[in-house]
């Protein structure tokens, strides 16, 4: 249910709910997933894994693997011809460990043999001797000074301090928590997969892989193959999902070098459980916060503590922190600011990218908080929140001027004008019930409880980062051909690329041609950035070409091409009578422009915190109705209902299916989702024991899309990817608190939190 | 090369394919994508937790990951592939695109034979029937309404053309 316009047209324009062109082939079983992909005379990939957190590798003896019929490669870390690390930012995490494990998972060797099955029994058979080392697991433990340090870089990956105001405010009233988070999984469906195809004579790969950002993985294969960037040609293989597991190299490097070293095309594809092991995961993340407040709820000032475990390897865990420490303050106002962030190293799973990235630790933290403070003042959480509520031209604690649009009091107002579920009914069936069809739960012990979230989101990259995305436009004969590198995860950028091209150009035939490394890169997609980037990009290359067009109209027409402008599918003289449509004239002319959009510069944080370092925000509000069998433990969310601030709707049904997908993520992270750690190691690394929302678990959510069109961004829209996951979860928690009385400081709340 | 290899006959989508060489550990699955070309079928967790790899085998829906393929000799198995001649879409399919059901769509093929088989066995689901046909076809992308509003529109689809 939303409320969002459909505009009237039956052209696919922006704002209209145009459908995927990707999905008939989707819906039929066509459409080529990288996993589907074969070659002639393919070997399969694989790799071994460390099973220990941290240990020194004394041997590796693989004589007995070669001896198996069908290897025909193994290959270690003497294998890598360039740089023997890789990492977003640092580049710190080795492509095959060879002198010590810093994880559980961390890779060791590849193979390439004839079949999956042949691949797994070399694996069984390569022998690994360890000096098993005693891991460093806790984020605390790892920050003291007499820690032994994991890793040449330390276990510090950052630290940043946010100081701004009085200091020693003390409120009248003080609230205080400490709120932890565990490790949640991206969990896209569609498992990493990659197809290499060596060059004739080595010097060269042509690769198909399932990835976020094309030329940042091309960039780091090439360097660890020591070879040149136009050697390694990636191609987008289709995403089963990514939700930030893919942005940070897997198997990339592996299946290109064993392409290399066999001459041979190489197909890799990991396991449900390899996946777990061989991609980042959100950060598991304990916050201590204090807020000071004056009686009537007004926030005066935050004190924080932020730890961020970033497990082994640094990945983005740097950029997490500075978003989770620059969003503690929550879409609220707030001048006085006592914030320490740490980004830690431990022998922990590495953690990196994840929808929601850092903010979705410091929403849980903040709006726990606000349920308290919220009690302390004798307001409901809806009038402490509304008290505080942020509007445009408000200054952040890192001392940056709000210029988004901010209506984060209607995103509330409205979220609470959305009717609440009818109480569950005394004849429900079973499943609607809290705890299924197993007739556990008993009405008497079943109660209902109401909470809020509401939360801002940075969109786009920050921190002095040059951002930004590429599209080429060339409009023949009526039809446009779109070329970028953007990479579609299922989002529909698919969609929107063609709308954009069908609104600015008149035109109804858009092709897109294969997305690769053929072209400027469009950055990651990541960070709710695409629709803004590489949107701008599309309608920027597409405005250039209609400039061409009225151009050429204008000179045969003897028209001045200002006068011109697109009405549907005509070109028109605004001013006369003249019409011709875009296809006439466009017939036998090629038009092309190629366009790069930037957004605007960001600084980086200085050493108070002070800084304007981000681009763009965005806000929602969630509120969640729970039913919480008290006795068991056990929790069915019933409702959500949200308001959002979207900017502009560009295709309601695509943007509705992004809230519903980020609240679904989001129920996960609250009830259920947790990759349970033992001393380092993974006990739940399978969709038997980490528990995903099912269809039963799905709440009815009625969603409200705020339009108020975002003047910085190139369509008025702005992304909206990530806010849905991010403050349901703490609306969630609001709702069991509310229902149980409980405290519930963690997240998943598990049953034994409720309960005993 | 693989030892213990067969040679076995598959019947898929009113065909027979024979499989050769093949090893006998290999899923349905497996022969499905890997040797007879026919990778609708997804595998996102080999375990029977996602039902990604949904076929109907002998008019039961399955998980084709769990079924070792050379057991499979005696049935009729129907695959995403089979559901319609090539380039036709059933209501069901095109209720996913119109409905905005299809996000990745790796979870897609599996769901549309997952419903498919429901409205096959009962023509007007409830929505709590429909809820747990599908729940054990897990979809990360779009939290399920969409899917919902398309198996829906398929009912009332199917229902006007009867
Ligand atoms: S792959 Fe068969 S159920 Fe998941
Ligand atoms: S659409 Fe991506 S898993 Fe369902």
């Amino acid at each position: 249910m939303s409320n969002a316009t459909k505009i009237s047209t039956n052209r696919d324009i922006l704002g209209a709910s145009a459908l995927r062109p990707d999905g008939a082939a989707k819906v039929s079983g066509k459409f080529e997933f990288s996993s589907d992909l074969h070659a002639e005379h393919m070997l399969w990939g694989a790799t071994l894994r460390s099973p220990h957190p941290f240990a020194r590798i004394i041997s590796i003896d693989f004589s007995a693997a070669y001896k198996i019929s069908g290897v025909e490669a193994i290959i270690t870390a003497q294998d890598v011809p360039g740089k023997k690390t890789y990492g977003l930012i640092a580049s710190d995490q080795p492509v095959f460990a060879s002198e010590i494990v810093r994880y559980v998972g961390e890779p060791i060797v590849a193979v390439a043999a004839d079949h999956p099955e042949t691949c797994r029994r070399a694996l069984a058979a390569i022998k690994v001797v360890y000096e098993v080392l005693t891991p460093i697991t806790d984020a605390e433990v790892a920050l003291l000074p007499q820690t032994l340090q994991i890793h040449p870089d330390g276990n510090l990956i950052r630290h940043q301090r946010i100081v701004t105001g009085d200091q020693d405010l003390q409120g009248d009233v003080i609230v205080e928590g400490t709120y932890e988070m565990g490790m949640q999984d991206q969990a896209f469906l569609g498992l990493e997969a990659a197809l290499a195809i060596p060059d004739s004579g080595g010097a060269g790969v042509e690769m198909y892989v399932a990835t976020q950002w094309l030329h940042e993985d091309q960039k780091q294969i090439a360097a660890c193959l020591n070879l040149p960037l136009d050697k390694i040609r990636l191609t987008l293989g289709g995403v089963g999902g990514a939700f930030g597991a893919r942005e940070d190299i897997s198997l990339q490097v592996h299946c290109a070098l064993l392409a290399l070293h066999t001459s041979r095309p190489i197909k890799m594809q990991y396991s449900r459980e390899e996946s777990f092991y061989g991609h980042v995961h959100r950060h598991p993340a304990k916050i201590w916060i204090r807020h000071h407040a004056t009686r009537s709820g007004v926030i005066q000032r935050i004190e924080s503590r932020m730890v961020f475990d970033g497990g082994a390897y640094a990945s983005t865990s740097s950029a997490v922190l500075i978003n989770g420490i620059t969003h503690i303050q929550g879409p609220y106002k707030c001048s006085n600011a006592t914030v320490d962030g740490f980004a830690v190293r431990t022998n922990n799973p590495p953690c990196g990218a994840m929808r929601g990235f850092g903010v979705v630790q410091a929403c849980y933290a903040h709006e726990s908080q606000m349920d308290k403070l919220a009690v302390a003042c004798g307001l409901s959480p809806v009038e402490v929140r509304l008290v505080n509520a942020m509007v445009t031209g408000d200054k952040l604690i890192t001392g940056q001027v709000v210029e988004s649009v901010a209506p984060v009091a209607r995103c509330i107002t409205e979220t609470d004008s959305i009717a609440m579920p009818a109480p569950l009914a005394h004849d429900a069936n079973a499943l609607e019930i809290v705890g299924g069809s197993g007739l556990t739960s008993l009405p008497h012990n079943i109660v209902r409880g109401v909470g809020w979230g509401v939360s801002i989101k940075n969109l786009m990259y920050s921190d002095s980062f040059d951002d930004f995305a590429t599209a080429r436009c060339r409009l023949q004969d009526g039809v446009v051909h779109l070329k970028y590198a953007t990479v579609e995860v299922g989002q529909g950028f698919v969609i929107l690329a063609p709308q954009i091209a069908r609104s600015v150009l008149g035109v109804d035939e858009v092709v897109i041609d294969p997305v690769d490394t053929r072209i400027g890169s469009a950055g990651s997609t990541s960070a709710s950035r695409q629709t803004w980037m590489s949107g701008g990009a599309v309608d920027g290359a597409c405005r250039l070409v209609r400039q061409r067009l009225f151009e050429h109209v204008g000179k045969l027409h003897d028209i001045d091409p200002l006068r011109l402008v697109i009405e549907d599918t005509d070109v028109v003289d605004m001013l006369g009578d003249f019409r011709i449509s875009v296809i006439e004239a466009s017939t036998g002319v090629l038009f092309e422009e190629t366009f790069e959009h930037h957004h605007r510069p960001t600084e980086e944080l200085d050493a108070n915190g002070q800084g304007n370092c981000h681009v763009a925000f965005a806000f929602v509000a969630h509120r969640a109705v729970v039913d919480v069998d008290v006795e068991l433990g056990l929790v069915k969310v019933i409702q959500i209902a949200t308001a959002q601030d979207v900017g502009r709707v560009l295709n309601p049904i695509a943007a509705l299916g992004q809230i519903e997908g980020g609240i679904a993520q989001g129920l996960g992270l609250a009830v259920m989702e947790e990759i349970v750690l033992d001393n380092g190691k993974m006990r739940n690394p399978s969709f038997t024991d980490y528990l995903l929302p099912t269809a039963l678990d799905a709440p009815e959510v009625v969603a409200i899309m705020i339009e108020e069109p975002e003047p910085q961004a190139p369509l008025g829209a702005k992304g909206i990817g990530e806010p849905p996951c991010i403050s349901v979860t703490p609306a969630i928690a609001a709702a069991i608190r509310n229902a149980t009385g409980r405290d519930l400081p963690r997240v998943p709340i598990r049953p034994q939190d409720i309960c005993l | 090369m693989m030892p213990n290899t067969e040679i076995y006959n598959l019947r898929v989508n009113g065909k027979n394919h024979e499989v050769r060489d093949a090893w006998v550990g290999e899923s349905l699955l497996y022969v499905l994508r890997e040797r007879l070309g026919l990778p609708g079928s997804k595998g996102a967790c080999e375990q029977g937790e996602c039902g990604s790899c949904t076929v109907i085998m002998d008019g039961q829906a399955v998980c084709s990951c769990l079924v070792m393929a050379a057991t499979a000799i005696d049935a009729e198995i129907k695959t995403i592939e089979g559901l319609t001649p090539d380039g036709e879409l059933t209501e069901v399919q095109d209720a996913f695109i119109t409905e905005g059901g299809v996000q990745c769509g790796f979870c897609t093929p599996g769901l549309v034979v997952a419903i498919e088989h429901l409205l096959d066995n009962n023509q007007s689901p409830t929505e709590i029937e429909i809820k747990e046909a599908i729940s054990g076809n897990i979809c990360r992308c779009t939290g399920y309404g969409r899917i919902f509003e398309a198996v829906q529109t398929a009912v009332a689809t199917r229902r006007a053309a009867r």
